[in-house]
């Protein structure tokens, strides 16, 4: 039981781990954003997975405020670019201050 | 009896972990914004179903595995929407490695900027997508 | 936008104001009839300050082809879950994607949606874009073998459609999958 418990719990960190790299490493902000979301939805995992390892109930309402949390966060995210590409004039955002891709900065002049 | 199913939800519980742990992978090695959608939504959608239904055997109680699943159907729910709004901004924003493109059915005016915006990944503008390699 | 009868307009809030219910006991977790009737004062309030077009018409469920449906969404999850879980794992990381259109045959705003649903929800497809004029759907396609590959997944994404026509779709909409059913695939 506990080594099944360690290997999950393994798993999970090691998933959330890789994500956080992404978060890190970047090169834009979409990559970010999807780095975020997929953390959020690993973190309700290894919630879930608590709750099954104890047998505990207390933590299932923070499962579902985290998984709505996770939606909400991406789409505002999401929305926020999309609208402010629209708003901008040199179209790609650099005028309303939108951070450019670091993939592209080793293009810039 | 009990035993049989506490096998099941740890079958459930190491498989979804697993898929999470893909997730990860996924999002590390995989290219460019599009392919990293895949890896970050999709084992994700699986994964957490497996983990709740995991964990709704194991909490025994009706209240318990009702909420878990509305967590599950929000994420089903959910999931596609922010994917989309994500993906487009990505395609617009020529957030795609077009040299590993096989097909590109969607190219033309107005789905993505025209201009060079100094955006693209560095190694992006062969246009045309490249011949097709056996793998 | 045209005023309706209160009538009309409330058959077509139904549906919401069950769903709304049923979340609202659920996230209670407990089944009583205080919860039942706060839960509908809520739906309500919801629905008559934020107010939604409906959107639900002119469709049916049809129970076993929904099974059928269902049995193979399911299967579809389990086999491109597997595929796309090995596209991570593998040396040599992902080769080749693909951006591919598709014609679509369903003409109502609930069934394309649920289509895109379905499409984004099963590993390895995500929708770029509907275009609900014309009724096609940009998808991108993770592993891209070779053309072959990138055929036989666009044609199951019709498949798909036909599967969800089938369970929900009205008659209209399952006329109009027979009278389509020689142009499939769009031509690029």
């Amino acid at each position: 039981m506990t080594v099944v418990g360690f290997a999950l719990y393994a798993l999970i960190g090691a998933g959330a781990l890789l994500a956080l790299v992404r978060l890190a490493l970047g090169p834009s902000l979409l990559d970010r954003v999807v780095a975020t979301d997929t953390l959020l939805v690993i973190i309700s995992a290894g919630l879930a997975v608590y709750a099954a390892l104890e047998r505990s109930p207390t933590v299932v309402p923070v499962l579902v405020v985290v998984s709505l949390l996770a939606f909400v966060g991406s789409v505002s995210v999401a929305r926020y670019i999309g609208g402010m590409l629209l708003r901008s004039r040199t179209g790609d955002g650099r005028d309303l201050g939108l951070p450019l891709a670091a993939e592209a900065q080793g293009e810039q002049p | 009896m009990t035993a049989l199913a506490d096998v099941v939800a740890f079958a459930c519980l190491l498989a979804g972990a697993a898929l999470c742990l893909t997730a990860g992978l996924g999002l590390v090695r995989f290219p460019d914004v599009l392919s990293r959608m895949h890896a970050g939504t999709k084992p994700q959608v699986l994964g957490v179903l497996l983990v709740m239904v995991g964990a709704a055997i194991r909490l025994d109680g009706w209240a318990n595995a009702w909420m878990l699943l509305l967590v599950a159907a929000f994420q089903l729910l959910t999931a596609p929407v922010s994917a989309h709004l994500i993906s487009r901004v990505a395609y617009r924003r020529r957030h795609v490695r077009r040299d590993l493109l096989l097909v590109d059915e969607f190219r033309g005016a107005g789905h993505q900027d025209v201009w060079y915006q100094g955006d693209e990944p560095k190694d992006a503008p062969p246009e045309e997508p490249g011949p097709v390699q056996p793998s | 936008m045209t005023i309706e009868p209160a009538a009309t307009r409330l058959r077509h809030q139904v549906p919401l104001v069950v769903w709304l219910v049923v979340v609202w006991v659920l996230l209670w977790g407990t089944w009583s009839w205080a919860n039942l009737l706060s839960g509908l004062l809520v739906a309500l309030a919801v629905l008559t300050l934020l107010p939604l077009p409906h959107v639900v018409g002119g469709t049916r469920v049809r129970p076993l082809p929904m099974l059928v449906f269902f049995g193979h969404f399911a299967a579809d999850l389990f086999v491109s879950g597997a595929e796309v879980a090995w596209q991570t794992l593998r040396p040599g990381g992902v080769r080749r994607t693909a951006i591919v259109q598709v014609q679509l045959r369903a003409d109502s705003d609930l069934l394309l949606t649920m289509v895109a649903e379905a499409t984004s929800l099963v590993p390895g497809s995500l929708v770029l874009d509907l275009d609900r004029e014309l009724r096609v759907m940009t998808c991108h396609l993770l592993p891209a073998r070779d053309l072959e590959d990138v055929e036989r997944k666009k044609a199951h994404i019709l498949v798909v459609e036909r599967r969800l026509v089938r369970a929900f779709g009205s008659a209209a909409d399952l006329a109009a999958l027979d009278g389509h059913r020689d142009e499939g695939v769009l031509a690029p």
